[in-house]
């Protein structure tokens, strides 16, 4: 192996990357608690919770919260379905079809948001069916269920298609087979599926903007106040933001480690 | 499709089937396609749809190329199309901002595959997950920040007595340097994790027996370990590449009285001046660049679509 001092500076390297990726984060959450008009932590004006309060009394971020929830919800239920189907789909084939379909699932994953956006705003006009969160949730879906569906055809290799052949040989419907062997097996996949598609809907802003005629998302409306004179409110809400990313990490961690000592439990066993 | 009706039986399939066919057309293609055709069409009022005035045409691609304006690059004046400089100074920056990540992330991604001890990589890989999963939105927000003109970087430095006065941190690189910082701090994750997922699945006795060999510690990066790495290196590249000329949130947040981005123009089209068709043409030249970059880096690297998207 390479000598030691070189590793000292890859260390010192690691963690001067890590204070780079967090100290922003902890410096807009701090701006969030300084009572000063304008989102700063320098200089410290001292300690409030007003921007929470705030925050609570916006009725138009209450508007926007609930809005990206239902969107959320909706890309939820449209994406995990269309992806665990995409997947079985890719999954069973071979050859130069698989590759085609395999390339035309993955091309929203390679599009910029906002011409996904532009073009379902697009086509669907072409129906009469006008803007609104209805298309932000549609055009999310598009690149959404190629994730859930990168996701299921991942775990799906380590199924053994022998279990399914079992299944119907001991004289199961096809739909047992789904609901008591293969879905079973793909649940770890679909909850994390569905997890990363709510997130992703949240988060979304590029397809959003251009699909969602005047309705407001949380982050479009953090986008538009951005413009329109800023407060510390915004950084109350990216606090709360940040809150529940943390807890949303820190559960699945938790989750993964128990998963990994019960596997290591049943293999000593 | 024999086979998936074997496993599946016809209900089933027809369900995976037609799910996948909506998808796939109603979300992707046909939009597509749609995209296209519209690009082509004139801006005329409704009731002209359908007349003679409704033809297809290649005009709103050259919207790109009319007003013309002088444009200073490094002392030299040359009067250029300004829509066309602002689609090359994006691809310019977006590649730039590329090519910054990949030198950041290459040694720590070879530092967290290699060479971190066991037991702190899962603390380390967790903190990463949070600014990964804190949206882009925040995570252009909080330089917005930090860059502020009397912001926290400013006074700090106005404190140690490194600068006398506050400073447009936004402003340097022709107008595009708080751009590029941000472009750089909110898609660099996406660099590192495919380049050390890449590394991670490469058998570190390969790297002991080169340095066994006599090799040099470059010549093990470049014969061994980088060949290794090519589809996390392509991965990386396409997303951030991808996720830079499309940012629209970063360019509105850090911009500068001088900068303007690709998206940025797009979004004049479609929504100040209601021209969906010379939107859809901008937006389409937006998909031709990330295709073909998308294709470069394939033969680069020699890799398939599959390496690329995970």
């Amino acid at each position: 192996m390479q000598s030691k001092p070189s590793h000292t500076i890859l260390k010192v390297y690691s963690i001067i990357f890590l204070i780079y990726m967090l100290l922003p984060l902890v410096v807009m959450g701090g701006a969030a608690f300084n009572d000063s008009r304008f989102p700063s932590v320098m200089p410290w004006q001292g300690f409030t919770w007003r921007w929470f309060v705030d925050l609570y009394n916006d009725d138009t971020m209450w508007e926007a919260a609930r809005n990206t929830f239902f969107v959320a919800i909706a890309v939820v239920c449209l994406s995990v379905p269309i992806g665990t189907a995409g997947a079985l789909l890719v999954n069973s084939l071979k050859g130069r079809s698989r590759t085609l379909l395999y390339a035309t699932m993955i091309a929203p994953v390679l599009t910029p948001g906002a011409v996904i956006g532009i073009s379902t705003l697009l086509f669907w006009y072409k129906f009469n069916v006008p803007a609104g969160l209805h298309l932000s949730a549609v055009g999310q879906t598009s690149f959404v269920s190629a994730y859930v569906m990168l996701m299921v055809l991942a775990r799906l290799q380590s199924f053994d298609p022998g279990l399914e052949e079992a299944a119907l040989d001991l004289g199961a419907s096809h739909s047992q087979m789904l609901r008591r062997v293969l879905l079973p097996h793909l649940y770890p996949a679909l909850g994390a599926g569905a997890v990363l598609a709510f997130f992703q809907s949240v988060e979304n802003f590029n397809t959003t903007q251009f699909t969602r005629g005047s309705s407001q998302t949380l982050t479009v409306y953090v986008g538009s106040k951005v413009r329109s004179g800023i407060t510390p409110t915004i950084n109350a809400l990216a606090m709360i933001m940040i809150l529940i990313t943390i807890i949303a990490v820190v559960a699945l961690e938790i989750k993964r480690r128990r998963d990994l000592a019960k596997a290591a439990a049943l293999g000593l066993a | 499709m024999g086979e998936l009706l074997r496993r599946y039986g016809t209900g089933l399939t027809t369900l995976a089937v037609s799910l996948t066919a909506f998808w796939l057309l109603a979300l992707v293609i046909l939009p597509y396609i749609g995209l296209f055709e519209q690009s082509f069409r004139p801006y005329i009022p409704v009731a002209d749809l359908g007349g003679p005035k409704d033809f297809y045409s290649i005009n709103n691609y050259l919207a790109v190329i009319n007003n013309p304006a002088d444009i200073n690059l490094a002392g030299l004046v040359v009067r250029i199309p300004i829509h066309l400089w602002v689609f090359f100074i994006t691809i310019f920056y977006s590649c730039v901002v590329t090519l910054f990540s990949l030198m950041i992330c290459y040694p720590l991604a070879y530092y967290l595959s290699k060479v971190i001890s066991p037991r702190s990589l899962p603390s380390y890989l967790l903190l990463l997950v949070i600014p990964m999963w804190v949206s882009e939105l925040l995570r252009s927000f909080s330089w917005f920040i930090l860059l502020a003109y009397k912001g926290p970087l400013s006074l700090i430095l106005m404190d140690l007595g490194i600068i006398s006065s506050p400073i447009h941190w936004t402003w340097g690189l022709g107008g595009y340097s708080g751009i590029i910082i941000g472009l750089a701090y909110s898609y660099i994750l996406f660099m590192l994790f495919p380049l050390f997922n890449a590394m991670s699945s490469l058998d570190t006795n390969q790297i002991e027996a080169s340095e066994d060999l006599g090799a040099k510690w470059w010549q093990t990066h470049w014969r061994v370990i980088v060949p290794h790495s090519k589809p996390g290196i392509a991965s990386g590249c396409v997303t951030v590449f991808m996720l830079s000329v499309g940012s629209i949130l970063v360019p509105t947040l850090l911009a500068s009285p001088a900068s303007r981005w690709f998206t940025e123009i797009i979004q004049q089209w479609m929504f100040e001046g209601q021209d969906w068709n010379t939107g859809a043409a901008y937006a389409f030249l937006l998909l031709v660049v990330c295709t073909i970059f998308v294709t470069l880096m394939m033969r680069l690297f020699k890799v398939g679509l599959a390496d690329i998207a995970k």
